[in-house]
Order: structure tokens, then sequence, then C-alpha cells
């Protein structure tokens, strides 16, 4: 982070901290691309030239030298002669693991502790403490040699005025909420400058309303493809309508993704983690846990790679669990499609779907304390804040395309599979015991597979025709959230309608099927169960352990 | 025993001691705050808690009840 050093106006040394260290340096600063091949490069000669590592700094003072010399004496023949001294300072300090590694018998233990206890004695401190203060100190006096810095140490830097703003005690929540709705208005609002909105509404209407299927009908007719055949149905029904009908929420997301990044990138989100403390203890989390249920508002797949950051098992295990429910941005869809149709684009409907979201998490998490497996001492927080800076241009955008792609790459691929398969699934049937299309799709295959399994949700009001489009749903939500509205948009648009309806098109036939409580169960229902596959997929990959997968699901 | 918990906004403290154990106690000091260092209370968060401080020229937050096991002179 030599940039940082920079900007802060200190200076470092490069000579004297080489000397100091026994090695060479290189400036390197990750954000601006500096240094990294250098560095390689110099590694590799210094390895081909045979160099070996010059005199190392003296950490440890002679007491405690004395001390190690006796312990690497003991366990010469136990271990591997370069590591010895990792080894020696391992037991000095009594590391658990270190200690049942090496099975040293209970004689050369106690001889060892012997040692160890007139170090203790001699410093009045415990042996882990005596290892960490002498590393601090020899870090402070190589850094006194070669380190200038510039400000004085308390000074306050623009990063620190901001801040005492933002997270002042009184504004601090304020101001969060602010921004919060801020985003959302910009990605989801129905307002002018709901950029995100706009954008959606857009492609749906007049991107995949009109155009697509104009331009597919122009040249599946020039290919003399008919109409009503087989292929035109596949591709006009089948893929544009389902991937099309998800595609037109990518403007929302992306506007979602990209002021996401901006504030993970400025630093805003560690102050956060920093305010939202105190009301996550009560559940028993950090406020660590917040940030990676922040991003899974976006998409819970980078939501649960973010809780990679927590270090304590049991809290980054309950942060995965509870993440699940929050409304990722493949289910804004759905909220959409219901809000929009049913309700008559209310917004109280979206925002208390979000929160419905919100108190799963909480009350999910309040239940999961209970169990032994995670009970116990909330994690200690010690955290280090970031200085603002600056949102770079470059890594914003870098971090908004890669979320967006991937939303993308995910419709490209399964949805238009599942698409196909619906699509076919759904337009044929048996009909007088004869296999063929059907017009009324409450006859086909779909709905045959769909009703045997609709019963177990007729409890939530599930039934009649929309029953099994219902359930069907919200199977195919378990590919992705997203295939719930395409699901949708291809099974209402099959149902007869002229080919270039608009999402309106869509929305009275849904109207005509859900009655408002239907629709709302069925929303809610969708928000909190299982997640996509995809985000299964990133659950195992952090919880390394099938056990805990199928608990989290 | 004074502590770290006790210190006001605004003032500083040099640790005397390092109380608790286990993992709080190992993390706290990987973070920097060890015997002799300086600490200085920055501020305290909207909601009461955590405190931030600055210790080693960068800023930290940390808990009460974790300040509460570090003695300071």
């Amino acid at each position: 982070m030599i940039d940082l050093v920079r900007r802060n106006g200190d200076r470092i040394d490069l000579a004297k901290l080489g000397q100091a260290l026994g090695c060479e340096v290189v400036e390197m600063s990750a954000l601006k691309g500096e240094g990294g091949p250098e560095a390689a490069r110099r590694a590799v000669s210094a390895a081909k030239a045979g160099k070996k590592a010059g005199e190392l700094p003296h950490v440890f003072t002679g007491s405690v030298e004395h001390a190690l010399a006796h312990i690497e004496e003991s366990i010469q023949e136990k271990v591997d002669g370069r590591y010895l001294r990792w080894y020696a300072i391992k037991l000095f300090e009594r590391d658990g693991k270190v200690l049942e590694e090496l099975a040293l018998d209970a004689d050369l233990v106690s001889h060892l502790e012997a040692h160890i206890a007139s170090c203790e004695q001699e410093l009045d401190d415990d042996a882990e403490s005596i290892v960490t203060n002498q590393r601090y100190g020899c870090v402070s006096r190589v850094v006194e040699r070669a380190v200038t810095k510039k400000a004085a140490t308390h000074s306050l830097f623009v990063s620190d005025r901001i801040d005492q703003v933002v997270t002042n005690r009184f504004w601090a929540l304020p101001i969060f909420a602010g921004v919060m709705l801020f985003i959302y208005a910009l990605a989801m609002g129905g307002w002018p400058i709901s950029v995100g909105t706009r954008g959606a509404d857009w492609a749906n209407d007049v991107l995949f309303g009109q155009w697509v299927p104009q331009l597919f009908h122009t040249v599946l007719t020039t290919l003399h493809v008919v109409e009503g055949s087989v292929l035109y149905g596949l591709i006009q029904d089948g893929t544009v309508a389902g991937v099309g009908a998800v595609l037109g929420f990518v403007p929302q997301m992306l506007v979602l993704f990209l002021l996401l990044a901006v504030l993970e990138d400025v630093g805003y989100m560690a102050w956060v983690a920093f305010i939202m403390d105190r009301i996550f203890r009560r559940f028993g989390l950090s406020g660590k846990s917040f940030i990676p249920m922040l991003v899974a508002t976006g998409c819970s797949v980078p939501g649960i790679m973010a809780s990679r950051t927590i270090e304590q098992d049991r809290d980054r295990k309950m942060t995965i669990m509870t993440t699940g429910f929050i409304p990722c941005g493949a289910k804004l869809p759905i909220i959409g499609l219901f809000a929009g149709a049913v309700f008559g684009g209310s917004a109280w409907v979206a925002v208390s779907a979000f929160f419905t979201g919100v108190a799963a998490v909480v009350v999910s998490g309040v239940m999961l304390k209970k169990f032994r497996a995670f009970a116990g001492e909330p994690a200690p927080f010690v955290m280090e804040l970031p200085a603002y800076h600056a949102p770079s241009v470059s890594n914003v955008l870098r971090a908004t395309w890669e979320r967006g792609w991937s939303f993308i790459k995910r419709a490209g691929t399964i949805i238009l599979l599942s698409s196909i398969v619906l699509w076919f699934l759904q337009g044929y049937g048996f009909v007088d015991g004869a296999f063929q299309a059907v017009e009324d799709n409450n006859a086909s295959l779909l709905a045959v597979i769909g009703r045997s399994a609709a019963w177990i949700f007729a409890p939530i009001g599930w039934t009649g025709d929309m029953g099994w489009k219902a359930t069907v749903a919200t199977f195919t939500g378990l590919i992705a959230k997203e295939e719930v509205v395409n699901f949708f948009g291809v099974a209402y648009r099959y149902a007869g309608e002229e080919l270039g309806g608009n999402g309106e098109a869509i929305w009275t036939l849904v109207r005509a099927d859900f009655g408002a409580v239907t629709a709302y169960s069925f929303m809610i229902f969708n928000l909190l169960c299982a997640p996509c596959f995809a985000a299964m997929g990133a659950i195992r990959r952090e919880m390394n352990n099938a056990k805990w997968t199928a608990a989290a699901i | 025993m004074k502590t770290l918990r006790d210190i006001k906004v605004g003032e500083t403290a040099i640790v005397a001691k390092l109380h608790g154990e286990g993992p709080v106690r190992r993390r706290i000091m990987d973070m920097g705050i060890t015997r002799g260092v300086e600490i200085f209370v920055r501020k305290v968060a909207p909601l009461g808690d955590p405190m931030e401080l600055n210790v080693r020229g960068y800023e930290l937050f940390i808990r009460k009840s974790d300040a509460e096991s570090i003695e300071v002179a």
C-alpha cells in the first residue's frame, strides 16, 4: 500500500529497511498495480543466485534467547532443521497445537516448563505476551530507523473529518438509513431519478417486448420457419419470453451493484459494521456480519463469500445460514412482478417484503443461538477501520461488471436451458390420451407434475388452477430465483397472448390467477425458502462440510 | 484497577497489563495493544459501543467488554 504511504507524506528508506531486515525490499501497491512483477523478478534472481538471507534482526532479548536455545537443543532430533527456531518459539509460547503435534514426553515438557517459567518471572509477564511484546519492540525499532513519518500522531486527516460526521452519535443511523434508501430509490424506486427501474421498464417493454421478438420474427420467417410451428414456439415463447423477462431486470441489478461497489471502495462498509455492532450483538453476531448481509441484497453468492472475513467459526456459520433470508437481487423480480401486477405497483409491498426478510434473519438468528452449537460468548470484536479514500473508478467498475456479468451468465445458461425445458413441459401434455401440443396449459405435462406436488402447499392457499403453477414456479426457484419470473413469463405467454405483448400483458393474467392474499403468500414463501443452486454452491464451498450445508438449507 | 473502559474520549493511556485469556487476548495483542503502548480514545460508536482507538498510528475498534481486560496506568 505504498500509495497510502506516499499520500500521507511518509517516506520509507528502502536501503535501511533492507539492512534491518536482512533482505531486499521492494515497494508495492496492489491498488495501483505497482511493484508486483518487480518483486517477483528480484525474488527469482535472488533464488537463482543462491543468496542466503542476511542476518536476521534481533527480536528477542537475552533471557528469552537463552530459553529458546534450551528448547531448540531438546527438540533437535524431532523436527526439521529449517523450522527448528519456529518450533522453539511456539513451544515457548506453550502453543497447544504444536505441543500436540510433537507429543513430547512428560519429563521433557516439565524440563522446558522450568525454563519458560523462570523467563516469565524475570520479565514479569507470560510467555505469549513476552513474544508479542518483543516482536512489536523490534518492529518499532526497525520502523524508527527506516521510516520518516510526516504527520503528528493524532492529527486529523480528511478521512477522519468525514468520519466524524458520519459516525457522529446522533447522525450516524439516520445518515446510514438515508444512504441505503437513496441506493434503493435509485435502483428500484418509481421516481424519475430511479435510473434502475427506468432501465428495467425500457428493457422489458421495448427491448424484449418489441425489438427482440420482432427481430427473431424476421429472422425466423426469413428462414422459412412457420409461425405456430414447434421451432417458432420454442424460440419465441420458450426462450425469448423467459430469458427476456429475467434480463429485463439487469438494469436494476447493475445500478444496485454499482452503488454498493462504490460504498465498499470508499471504505464506508467497515464503518457501518462499527455502527451496527451493538445491534448485532443482541443476536449473538457482530457488526462484521452486517457486510455480508448487505452485499447479499445484491446477490447472495458474494454475500456468502464475504462472510469469510469473520474469524469465529460459529459466527461465520450463523451469518451464512441467515443470509439466505435477505431478499437477494434475484428475488426482486418476484417482488416486482407481484407488486406490479396484483398490488398495482404499490411501494409498500416491496418494502414490507424486504422487512419480512430482515425479520426472518433476526428470528432465525435468535433461534439458532439456542442450539448448543452456537451458544456461547459473542466473538471478540477488534477490527481495524480503514481510512476513507476516493473510490477508484476502475475498481468500482470492475466489481460491478463482475457481479453483473455473473448474473447475466446465469441467465444465459441455466435459465435459457430451463426455459426450453419448461416451455416444452407446459406446452405439451396428454389430451384425451394422445400426446400433443395443448392450448390450455392447465392440461400440460407440467400441470400434471405440478398438481401432484401442489397439495403440499394447499395450506398456504395455493389451490385451483393457480396451484400447480405456483408450485412449479417455486421449484424452479431452486435453480435460480429469477427462474420464477421466467417461468411465469413462459407460462402466461403461451396462453394465447399476442406476441409482442409486454410485461403488462402478463400482469393481467397474473392478476386473474392470484388474489391479493395468495400473491402475498407466494411472494413471502419464495423469499424465505431455500436459496438458488448458485448460492447453495457457495455455501458448500465456505462451510467446507456437507453436513453444515444441509443444515443451512 | 483502572482499565481502558474507564478512559474518556479524547484521553490517552498507557497499557500496563493485559488480563483475560485465550483468543480474545491473543487477538488484542496481535492488533498491537501490548504493554507499554500508548492508546488514544478517539470516539465511541453512536449506540454507545464499541469504542474507537488510535494505536500505533492506526484506528482500531474494540468492544467495551473487551476493553475491560486491558489494564492501564
